[in-house]
Parts: structure tokens; sequence; C-alpha cells
């Protein structure tokens, strides 16, 4: 009846008891508020049927804040582990939980909190910019956040039901096939990320066509926001780098499900071919995510310069440049497999390329400031931070694409450094630059700038007194992903240090927090208008709080800073107002998602009557989905005008 | 706090803090800068240079970084200011070249180091190489000397200033060998047999370990390598090890039992009676599929 489900997949270690009571406890208050206030309703039509773009983007971003919370418990445990109970033989955590818990560490942080922003800050942040109402399939957008909310989860059910996977977060097999990881850690990884990963890919199909067919009149190619061709290079990547993953998971699954052998030891299967392919994917998934945060600096840094951004061409052609280089340095994460010396050089070279476009982007940058007048405001000082780190990063990063010093350092700590510098110094500042930018466009007031800037502080130092020991440890000999060694080492001191870091970090995340409560709570006095930087793009056009409809009025755009030129040539917009289509609210992408999540858990399981009835329901509701015929409403010329009058009247 | 102490702040706190910590870490031993086999002393080398390349871009990144932003800050309003700048094909032109010319020279280092690197090529010395067979287990570390006859466990005993010729496959999840004093890390996999030659030019006691994981055990995969100082005394310690007889033995039988999952740490030493042992590891993977062939020594490598 419930497949390989018994009572012993309840958890038994007490951290773990303790991790699900907290998470149980807190899901509870939550019910129990929304229940009492009676939010139910509102909650379903105003947001979880909602196809609108902007509320979409919230609540990406609003799941992937509480993944990051769960992703840096995650590391609290493994740094603590690792300062301090590393040399005693009595550790309240056991080597099978601490590798569960990087495991679950890299796959959280990457999948549901750098894709869950990157999506979020699109979604947002795209129609807006070129000048669209919508995006090109608003239900399919809806159905791409519901896969992606199923595989979250979907990963987060392991915590209290079996195991998650030890096998790290890209799960090399043999160690992630049947033979020596029997439970159900790495079904769970396969299913979590197969159901989010066809979400990620239908969203790369939707935005890329949304920009190609969406944008403002008068909007050319070379006239687009660098923002937006910086979504299209990430999002011909999706299109191209997800696929592989989806079809590599299938054939670990089978592997997994049904015996089969494509990447088994024995039986003629390949694990190499395995590791070939997950890094075909894994590679472009890195550009997937650091690209967009490229674009979130390119429109911050002119803006807060008040001057054009520097060498725009060059910069489209950095992009995509690194679009094309990034399928072609795969192999640089193996150098240690035994390939030959021309395969080796081959990929090295091509990896040290990729570092010519992005270099030219760094002194586009830089020279965006040159003869500017530049204002330090958050947004800006992530900026600063970002080069700072992400120079240091793409140093390291060089040096592990020379095959001579990658053989050396290739999976110590090293190379985590690495990757952190380019995940956190890029992505992340990214995303807390973006955060602080356009956070008033949707709200209407600001963050609270002083605490804004004590998060900043805590973030930088902490994240460098987090990686740069790490660095120090790689080259003292120091592998990734131990739970244990010997203090004669001389290592703990900089394990010690790294913990430190996080803690630093930590209160960075707590005064984000406490900036969100108090700009909320100080949101009169921190109020300000549409466009509160002096925007240069179309996004800051509207009004503030946004209409459903976005713009009242299509006027053609004719230069490059759209929004810019508007307002320095003085020009009125068109007041002529016409019926707007808007789309009507759908529950397929949470039925959809709900059933893709019955069909992994299923299949998790082995409870195939389970896996049967909700892929039926699946294929079903999909069929269904495409039969709808209420599929959107019209805002009449003189509910816009009216809206328009209410919305800009206050502070026009 | 002035918007330009944010500015220095943030150009300073990485090198302070970079500083600190090599500071510390130069207290330590850091095997990677203290190699003691010339393997790992190119690779030291190789990281020097590539280090001391990337100034040439670092350096002006954080230079200008600083400059502009402070020069141009809002509130100087002595500095210069074009709104309307686009750009400037010259200076762009430069900032595609001078990356182009730095990758270009690193190409060609790249180039010239990966082959004289490649772990699939014995090192050349006019010394005849020692040939170690190694077996990555669950999780511990097997030593195969066909050739001496002997296996050991979690120790590996070598010459100073002779080669020594590994082959390298797993018996279990992937793992890899790696020691950092030497140089060189090769993952180990099943039915796979991987090369890699080191050399150690001094004597000592040099840590190895698994840098990939295989499962609970992985963190207890380390042993020591003991570099003895000549080539005279590994064949004392040799002999001296075959005069005893009563040490266990190791044949495929033994094997079999001896390659389950363990988390025991201890050294072993163990009389080798099936030199191809080795080989059958590696093809004991094959044989189970009748698409492959099943010749003993069919390695991915011949």
């Amino acid at each position: 009846m419930f497949g390989r489900l018994t009572l012993d997949a309840l958890p038994h270690d007490p951290v773990t008891i303790g991790g699900v009571a907290g998470g149980t406890v807190g899901l509870l208050i939550i019910i129990a508020a929304m229940t009492y206030f009676k939010k139910w309703g509102w909650l379903w039509r105003e947001w979880l049927t909602s196809l609108d773009p902007k509320k979409i983007g919230v609540m990406y971003i609003v799941v992937a804040v509480i993944m990051l919370l769960r992703g840096l418990a995650d590391v609290a445990m493994l740094r603590a582990q690792q300062a301090i109970f590393a040399t005693s033989p009595n550790s309240p955590i056991s080597p099978d939980l601490f590798q569960q818990v990087f495991s679950a560490h890299g796959t959280i942080m990457i999948f549901f909190v750098a894709m869950g922003v990157i999506f979020g800050l699109i979604n947002l942040i795209v129609p807006l910019q070129i000048g669209a109402r919508d995006v090109a399939f608003p239900l399919l957008n809806s159905i791409s956040f519901w896969l992606f909310v199923a595989g979250m989860v979907l990963m987060n059910v392991s915590l209290g039901l079996g195991e998650f996977s030890a096998a790290g977060w890209l799960a090399y097999p043999p160690l992630s096939e049947l033979a020596y990881s029997p439970g159900t850690g790495v079904d769970y990884w396969i299913w979590s990320l197969q159901i989010a990963g066809v979400g990620s890919l239908l969203s790369g199909v939707n935005f890329l066509i949304t920009i190609f067919l969406m944008r403002r009149k008068g909007m050319t190619l070379m006239k687009m926001p660098i923002f937006v061709w910086s979504v299209v290079t990430s999002m011909v990547l999706v299109i191209f780098a997800f696929p592989i993953l989806t079809a590599t998971l299938a054939m670990l699954g089978l592997d997994r499900l049904l015996g089969m052998h494509f990447f088994t030891a024995d039986m003629g299967g390949n694990p190499m071919m395995y590791v070939n392919l997950i890094w075909a994917w894994g590679h472009p998934e890195v550009y997937i995510l650091v690209l967009p945060a490229f674009g979130v600096f390119s429109e911050i840094v002119p803006v807060f310069s008040r001057k054009k951004l520097f060498g725009y061409t060059s910069m489209v052609l950095a992009l995509i440049a690194i679009m094309i280089l990034s399928f072609t340095v795969w192999l640089h994460h193996f150098f240690t497999m035994g390939a030959g010396a021309n395969v080796n050089a081959f990929f090295g070279i091509m990896t040290m390329v990729i570092a010519v476009p992005t270099g030219v982007k760094v002194f586009n940058w830089i020279f965006t400031m040159f003869r500017g007048r530049v204002s330090f405001q958050t947004p800006m000082l992530w900026f600063m931070a970002f080069v700072a780190t992400f120079t240091i990063g793409g140093v390291t990063g060089v040096l592990m694409a020379v095959p001579g010093i990658d053989f050396v350092v290739h999976n110590s700590l090293f190379l985590v450094a690495h990757f952190h510098n380019m995940i956190i110094g890029g992505v992340l500042f990214g995303a807390f630059a973006a955060y602080a930018y356009w956070f008033p466009k949707f709200t209407g007031f600001r963050l609270h700038e002083g605490l804004g800037k004590v998060a900043f502080w805590c973030w930088l130092v902490g994240f460098l007194v987090a990686f740069l020991p790490l660095y120090a440890l790689g080259f003292m000999g120091a592998v990734r992903r131990m739970d244990h060694y010997d203090a004669s080492l001389g290592w703990q001191g900089l394990f010690i240090a790294a913990g430190v870091g996080v803690l630093i970090i930590l209160l960075g995340v707590f005064f984000q927090v406490v900036q969100l409560a108090y700009s909320v709570w100080k949101r009169k006095e921190l109020a300000v208008g549409p466009d509160p930087w002096g925007g240069r793009t179309l996004e800051w056009a509207t009004s503030t709080p946004i209409a459903e409809y976005n713009f009242a009025t299509l006027d053609a755009v004719h230069d490059r800073d759209a929004y810019w030129t508007v307002k320095k040539a003085h020009e009125k917009l068109s007041a002529q107002y016409y019926d707007i289509h808007v789309p009507n609210n759908s529950g397929y992408g949470a039925l959809i998602g709900a059933a893709a999540l019955g069909v992994g858990f299923a299949l998790i399981w082995h409870i195939w009557w389970l896996a049967g009835v909700s892929m039926i329901a699946l294929i079903a509701l999909v069929i269904s989905s495409t039969q709808r015929t209420d599929v959107e409403h019209v805002i009449t010329a003189r509910e816009v005008a009216l809206t328009e009058k209410r919305l800009r009247g206050k502070r026009a | 706090m002035k918007s330009w102490h944010a500015v220095v702040a943030i150009i300073l706190l990485p090198i302070i803090i970079g500083l600190a910590v090599f500071a510390y870490a130069s207290t330590q031993h850091v095997p990677v800068f203290d190699p003691q086999g010339s393997v790992g002393a190119h690779e030291k080398d190789l990281i020097l240079f590539t280090l001391a390349l990337s100034t040439v871009v670092v350096i002006p990144v954080f230079l200008m970084l600083g400059i502009f932003a402070w020069r141009y800050r809002d509130t100087n309003h002595k500095a210069a200011y074009t709104p309307d700048a686009e750009g400037n094909r010259w200076l762009e032109l430069l900032w595609w070249g001078i990356p182009i010319a730095i990758i270009a020279v690193l190409s060609v280092v790249t180039w010239v180091s990966t082959h004289a690197l490649d772990p699939n090529k014995p090192l050349e010395s006019t010394v005849k190489p020692l040939n170690v067979q190694v077996v990555a287990l669950q999780w511990r570390w097997l030593f195969i000397y066909p050739e001496q006859r002997i296996a050991s466990v979690n120790e590996l005993v070598i010459p100073a200033g002779t080669p020594v010729n590994f082959r390298i496959t797993a018996d279990g999840p992937m793992s890899a060998l790696w020691i950092p004093s030497l140089g060189t890390q090769v993952y180990a996999m099943t039915g796979m047999s991987s090369k890699l030659s080191l050399i150690a030019d001094h004597t000592g006691t040099f840590r190895g370990s698994n840098s990939n994981i295989s499962g609970t055990g992985y963190s207890d995969m380390y042993f020591n390598v003991k570099a003895l100082p000549s080539r005279q005394d590994f064949d004392s310690w040799v002999k001296a090890f075959n005069d005893r007889p009563k040490h266990e033995h190791l044949d495929l039988d033994q094997y079999l039992t001896f390659a389950k999952p363990t988390h025991d740490k201890s050294v072993q030493y163990l009389h080798l009676h099936d030199v191809s042992l080795y080989d059958e590891i590696v093809s004991k993977y094959a044989h189970s599929d009748s698409g492959h062939h099943s010749s003993k020594h069919e390695g991915h490598e011949e």
C-alpha cells in the first residue's frame, strides 16, 4: 500500500528531529494564523492563482528567501562541525548526517535560492523593462512557478520522511547508484530537481519568447535595457542546458527504479558519462545564474553614476561571447579524470578565454563611473563589493583553468572558496543590489538605508572571513566535504575563522530581516514616488504601486534609455486610453504542481498506485488547462483612466 | 561615515583579511607551497606565475575602482561630468586587447605545462621507476607492489629519488588519490586504470588522502607516504619484510572479504600471493557484461 514508506522513515537522530519539529511548529503557526484571520481565500485569489508576473515574481523570491534561511542553517551545522567537533570523537553530527547536510546545502542554494531569485527577478523586471503588459504565456509561467514549488516541497519532505542524498550536490555515480546508496535520499534529489528543472526549462522558453515578441514598439534589440539582454543570454542557456539535466536525471532515475545500467560501475554502465553530462548542464548553469546578475549591475551603475552605460555594444557582445563559450568548458570540472594532455589543455584555454569578455564587462562598469556623479547608496555598495570579490574569484578561476594547477587544488577547499566567491560575490550580491534598487518600485517605500548598510558590511566582512581562509586550507591539503580531521594538521584555526565568518554573515541576514520589518513599519516615512533613483528604463515610467496592466498607454520607444530621454525632453505620456485585456486567475498551476509532487513522492517511495493516479491527474490537468475559454478579462478604457488618476494623482 | 570611507574600506578589506590569512597560514605547514618532488615543484611555480600574471589586470581594476569612485563621488562638483558619453572605441579595444594578450601568453604556458605534467606520461628519469598499483576501497587504500610481492594498507613506502608509476583504480565509489606534498591528484574509478607518475626528491613522511566523497568513511581515507632515503633502503626494507614469513597473505579470495566496506583505519602489510590481483580487480567490472572483453589485462589505458 505505501511502498517503502514505513514508520522507520521518521527521523531518529536528535539534530534532524529538532529541525523537523522547528519547521513543523513554524508551519502550524502560519496555518493557524491564516485560518484565524480568514486569509486563505485572499491568498488563493490574490496570490496563488495569480498569473500576474509581478506577483509570481514576489512568490519566487519569498520561496527563495525561506530556502536561503534553510541553506544557511545547514551551513551553520557544517561549519560548527568542522570548527568545533572535527577533532573530537564525540560529535552530535554523524558523518552520514553531515554528508546529507552538505548535499542539501548545495542543492538548495543553487536550485531553490539562486534559481528562485533569478526567476523572481526576471518575472518582476523583464515585462516592465520591455514595456509589456504581460509575458507571452501567463499560465505557463504560473505552471513553471508551481513546478519550482513542488520540487522545493519534495526536497524538504526528505527532512521528515526518509533521508536526503549523501552523494554531494551533483550525485556522482556510482556512489549515487543503488549499490552504494540504496535509501530514498538520492531519489529525493533526482525527483525534486527533475520537477523543478522542467519548470525552469518552461520559464526559459516563456521569457525568451516574451522578450523577442512583446517588446514595446520602437525597442529594437540594440535598444533593449542591458538587463534584458542578460536575460536573453541566460534563457538561451536554460533552453540548451536544462534538457541535458532532464535526460541525465531520467537515466539515473531509470538506473535506480528499473535496475538499468546507464551509469552503474558494472554491467557496462559508464559513470564518467554522467560526469560529462551533468557538467554539460552544470557549467552553463553557473552562467544562467550570473549573467542576470551582471545585467543587474549594468542597470545600477549608470543610474547611480547618472551617466550612460559605458560601451553598450561591447557589453552585449561580451554577454553573447560568454553565452557561447560557456558550452565549451565543461571538462574543466574534471581535469583529473585522466583525459589526455591535448583535451585538458584545450578545455583549460577555452576556460581562460571566458575571462576576456568578463574582464571587458568589469572595465566597462568601472568606466561608467568615470566622469559620472557617483552616489554610494546600498545598491552601489553591493556593486563595489561585487567587483572587489568577483575579481578575486576570477583570478582563482583562471588559476584552476590551468590543468597543472587544478591537479593540485582540485576538490580541495580552494575549489569550494572559488565557487562561493563567484556565487556569493556575483549572484547573491547582485540579488541584494537588485533588492535595494527595485524594492521601492513595487512597494512605494524605500528600504531603510542605515540598516541596509549595516547588513552590507556584515555580509562583505563575513564573506571574506568565511572564504579567504578556505583558499589557504586548500593549499594546506584540506579536501572538501570532510567532517573530521586530525588536530595536528593545523587546520582548526582557519576552520574556526571560517565559522566566525559564517556567524558574521548570519548577523548580516539578521539585519536584513530587521531592515525589512523596520521599513514596513516606517513605510510612511520611507515613502517615495514612482521614480526614486532617477531611473533610465521603462519600469520607472509606471505608477507606484504598479497597475495590474503595467502601462496604461504603449507609447513608442525612441532611445536606449527609454525613460531617461522622455524625462529629459519633458515629453508627456499619451493620455488616450484603450481597453486592456489581462489574464484571468487560474488554479491550474497549483494543481499541476500538486500532481507533479504526487508523482515525485510516489516514485521515491515506490507507491505505484499513487504514481499512476498522480500521473493521470497530471496529464489530464495539462490537457484540460489548454482548453480554458475564460482566459482573460477586459479592463475598460474608463476604468484605466480612473485607475491612472488614482495612482498618479497622489504624487504626480 | 563619508561615502569615500566606504570606497576605501571595500578596496582594503579583501587585502587586509587576505594578508591576515596569509600571515596565519605561513606559520603552518602548507604542503602545496612546500613541494617535496619535481611534479609538485612545477605546479607551485605555475601557481606563482599565473598569480603574478593576473596582477596585470587585478591591480588596475582595484586602483581604478577606488580612484574613480572617489574622484567622481557626487559631492565632488569639481570633477568633470559627461552624462551622455556612450563609450570610447579605443579604450574598449584596449581592454578587449589586454586580456586577450594575457590569455594568449597563459595559453602557451597552459599548453606546454599540461603536456609536461600529463599524469599519463611517466616521469623521465635515469632511475628505474617503482610500480605501485592503488585500489581505493570503502574506506581504505590498498597499495600493491607487484614486483616486490607486497600489499600495504593505508600506508605507502617509497624510495626518494625514484619515480613512482602508479596505476590507480577503485573497487567502490569514485575516489581520488591526492598527496599534496608530491603534486598531481587523479581520480580512482571502477573498471578503469588511471595512471599517475610522482617522485619524492626528499626523505620524509607526507600525508595523502581521498579528495572525492565515497560514503560515510570518506574523511578517514588518509594515509602516510614514507619516503625512504634511497633505493637501497627501500630494497632492504622489502627484503626484511619478505624474510619474515609470519605476515598474512593476500590473494583474490582473501581480497573479496578484505574489500568489503570497513571503518578500520589500521595500517597493515601483507604478502601478495597473486601478482595479477590488480588486473583482476580492474576487470571484474567488465566480466559481468558479455559485450565487453573479459581479458585480465583490459585496463582502460591499454
